[in-house]
């Protein structure tokens, strides 16, 4: 069959289609976006029928992937690693519950935070759950493993986690394809009450259930026609490599390999295989794409018996992304570079658009903000992050999302004043509501700026739960409607705007500041389809 | 046959239309193709930049190491200079002259010119200036990617079609356009060779 030039985003969408889903549930989180905005836009995906609209986060659409899969029904659930923090408390649990329909949960983490606020490695996660895992090294196997994945859940039970990098999620590469599978018909679980009611007495039979099953997913790890062996006449050294370090690793060795090598595409940890290597060779080194996850468990807290080198003992650096390079380096190969970056080129930082409503919003609230002595702006996950630079230098926070709200509740809590946070449209419905519940029941004295783009912006403009909504959201939440005040974020509306932001600073409670303006991107892209 | 090409730019230029012409004309050829691209935050206006493979024989890494690409293909000259570990010895850089300034500090464009012409190898035209005189300011990445084709290893007929599969859906006079700013940036290309 005639291979098709995909990215591994899009790989992996095209196999879920393929293997017969009948939803995917996300929040949009680069470096994942864009499997689910390829399933939207797939026109087998529409004609079938098949769930694509996002998710409000991460959490709603992990608990709807389960309950499609409780259904009988395969379902795909994508988000960014950190997206995996928000959907941690159903991920746990749908470990104890086991699966119906198959289900394939993917992490996009993005080593060396290329668009992100941490590296965090989420195979962690995948054994805190105690559930099977897969972490592709090419995007055919990318296609391959979701394609049969579904099955694989099936069989086992549970869900799987499947793990993808920036450079898996973002390079393109020919695919093969596969024919498109009939979905499951609707069957929920005739022994349903057992195992999705995880009331402690049932509970504790399910963990035991768990306990039971790592022998089956370490079988299966085994047998994996992913976990592959290579020999090779220096045992000296031996290998084991996780993900995409394989293709780093074959890089330096263009002609094969000289110690032998263990890919493992598969998790838990195929054991036979990796006690094959370790009684095979001398020392061990660890290629791993993240944390050294492999390399702990290879080496026990105390580090006794084979020697393992890695990321731990400086063989790697311990932070950052792999490439080709380091991989080299790591293995004592010459990197031959023949050219410097010459000194007079200077960094290129993102910046907010110009034209966008963002900028105005800064703008007008900085000049307020700079009448107060000590002022606090708690910011949140967008693109008015990019606020933080210069020249508006206007937040003092970024953690994580929805955190704009609460962190200013905290901190008017401890007498900050003004205390003002900076919260985008989609991010408020993400994670921002509830803190706002809190401020509410308290009558915080806060003021919440959601700048509302209509959209969400940074993953490049997907459908943002809330608009058309946010007032009355948050009157409904219980803002006293007096103090929701809408605005629209344009330069001749400055003195207006600062009049606006400084009554409501000067109010003792919750006041909610919507600027209004839809993304200059959107917006642009709209006028030249209308142009068509 | 095998090409290691870094394409940059400033985000929003137009560096992944190039890589998707490429990489159409490849896999036309049968040749593989592994392509890394930067999504995200940095496209807002920030430094961008893509891998692209290409290879008669199986391709490992996405990622092309240090002291391998055969050409940078850059729509800003700055820009163009980052990637300089990345180039070959005997590499090719083909860039536009132009600077982008979207910084405060943005360099003497003297300075970065200076840089350029240390250079064994390399393409500096101004792909606007050329695409606004053969068809429209906003083919000027494909002025560039007919400026890099000779460079590239895989023939000029093959790119033009891959502009025309590209750009087919978006009717007889955008591709038409397009090989026109894929030509002009050819010739001078050639003349300056």
């Amino acid at each position: 069959m005639e291979k098709q030039l995909f990215l591994g985003d899009e790989a992996i969408a095209q196999a879920a289609i393929d293997a017969g889903i009948s939803g995917v549930y996300a929040y949009p989180g680069t470096p994942s976006t864009e499997i689910t905005e390829y399933i939207q836009g797939s026109a087998v995906a529409k004609e079938r029928g098949i769930h694509s609209r996002w998710s409000a986060n991460e959490k709603t659409a992990m608990e709807a992937a389960l309950g499609m899969s409780y259904a009988g029904k395969r379902s795909l659930c994508c988000m960014k690693h950190v997206g995996l923090n928000v959907a941690a408390d159903c991920f746990m649990n749908a470990g104890m519950s086991g699966i119906n329909g198959g289900m394939i949960i993917i992490t996009a983490d993005d080593p060396s935070m290329h668009s992100s606020q941490n590296e965090q490695d989420n195979r962690v996660y995948g054994n805190f759950a105690m559930i099977p895992m897969l972490e592709p090294s090419s995007q055919q196997e990318a296609y391959d493993m979701v394609y049969e994945g579904f099955e694989l859940s099936e069989k086992l039970g549970y869900p799987i986690l499947m793990r993808i990098t920036t450079r898996m999620a973002h390079s393109r590469a020919g695919v093969v394809t596969r024919p498109i599978k009939d979905e499951n018909t609707m069957n929920c679980p005739p022994d349903g009450r057992q195992r999705f009611i995880l009331l402690p007495a049932l509970a504790r039979k399910r963990f035991k259930v768990l306990l039971e099953s790592q022998k089956v997913f370490t079988e299966s790890s085994e047998n994996s026609t992913y976990n592959k062996y290579f020999d090779a006449p220096d045992k000296e050294l031996g290998i084991i490599t996780t993900g995409i370090a394989f293709n780093y690793l074959s890089e330096n060795y263009p002609d094969g390999f000289e110690h032998p090598v263990l890919k493992i595409s598969q998790y838990p940890l195929p054991r036979k295989l990796v006690e094959k290597i370790a009684n095979e060779c001398k020392e061990i080194l660890v290629l791993e794409e993240g944390y050294p996850v492999v390399e702990e468990q290879l080496k026990g807290f105390l580090g006794k018996g084979v020697i393992v080198h890695g990321r731990l003992d400086g063989t790697l650096q311990r932070d950052g992304e792999l490439t080709p390079d380091t991989v080299g380096k790591a293995l004592g190969k010459e990197i031959n570079s023949y050219y410097a970056i010459p000194e007079v080129v200077e960094q290129r930082p993102p910046a907010l658009c110009q034209g966008c409503g963002h900028r105005d919003v800064y703008e007008a609230l900085n000049e307020v903000l700079a009448e107060y002595k000590d002022p606090k702006v708690f910011g949140d996950i967008g693109c008015y992050t990019l606020g933080a630079l210069s020249p508006f230098r206007a937040i003092d926070s970024c953690i994580d999302m929805g955190a704009s709200i609460t962190m200013a509740k905290g901190a008017s809590d401890a007498g900050v004043f003004p205390a003002v946070s900076v919260i985008g449209d989609s991010t408020f419905t993400h994670s921002g509501m509830t803190g706002l519940l809190d401020c509410v029941n308290e009558n915080t004295n806060i003021t919440i700026v959601i700048s509302d783009n209509e959209t969400t912006a940074m993953t490049g403009g997907q459908d943002s739960a809330g608009t058309g909504r946010l007032e009355a959201i948050c009157a409904g939440i219980g803002v006293d409607p007096a103090h929701i005040r809408v605005m629209i974020p344009l330069k001749k509306n400055y003195e207006e705007m600062k009049t606006i932001i400084r009554e409501e600073i000067e109010y003792k409670g919750v006041s909610v500041l919507i600027p209004r303006r839809e993304c200059i991107q959107t917006l642009t892209r709209k006028k030249k389809a209308s142009k068509k | 046959m095998r090409a290691d090409i870094i394409l940059s730019g400033v985000g929003g230029q137009g560096i992944l239309s190039i890589a998707a012409v490429i990489g159409e004309a490849a896999l036309k050829e049968g040749l593989y193709m592994k392509q890394a691209e930067v999504h995200g935050m940095s496209q807002r206006g920030g430094d961008v930049q893509s891998n692209l493979r290409l290879s008669d024989q199986p391709i490992a890494s996405d990622l092309i190491p240090k002291g391998h690409a055969d050409l940078i293909i850059s729509l800003e000259p700055m820009e163009s200079l980052r990637y300089l570990p990345y180039l070959k010895k005997e590499g090719w850089l083909v860039t536009n002259s132009q600077p982008f300034v979207n910084i405060p500090n943005y360099p003497d464009i003297d300075k970065v010119n200076e840089e350029l012409n240390k250079l064994p190898h390399k393409v500096i035209l101004d792909v606007e200036a050329i695409a606004k005189e053969v068809a429209t300011a906003r083919a000027a990445n494909i002025v560039m990617l007919g400026a890099a084709t000779p460079f590239i290893g895989i023939e000029y007929d093959k790119i033009a079609d891959g502009i025309r599969h590209i750009f087919g859906r978006k009717g007889e006079e955008v591709v038409e356009m397009n090989l026109k700013a894929l030509k002009a940036g050819y010739d001078v290309a050639q003349s300056l060779k």
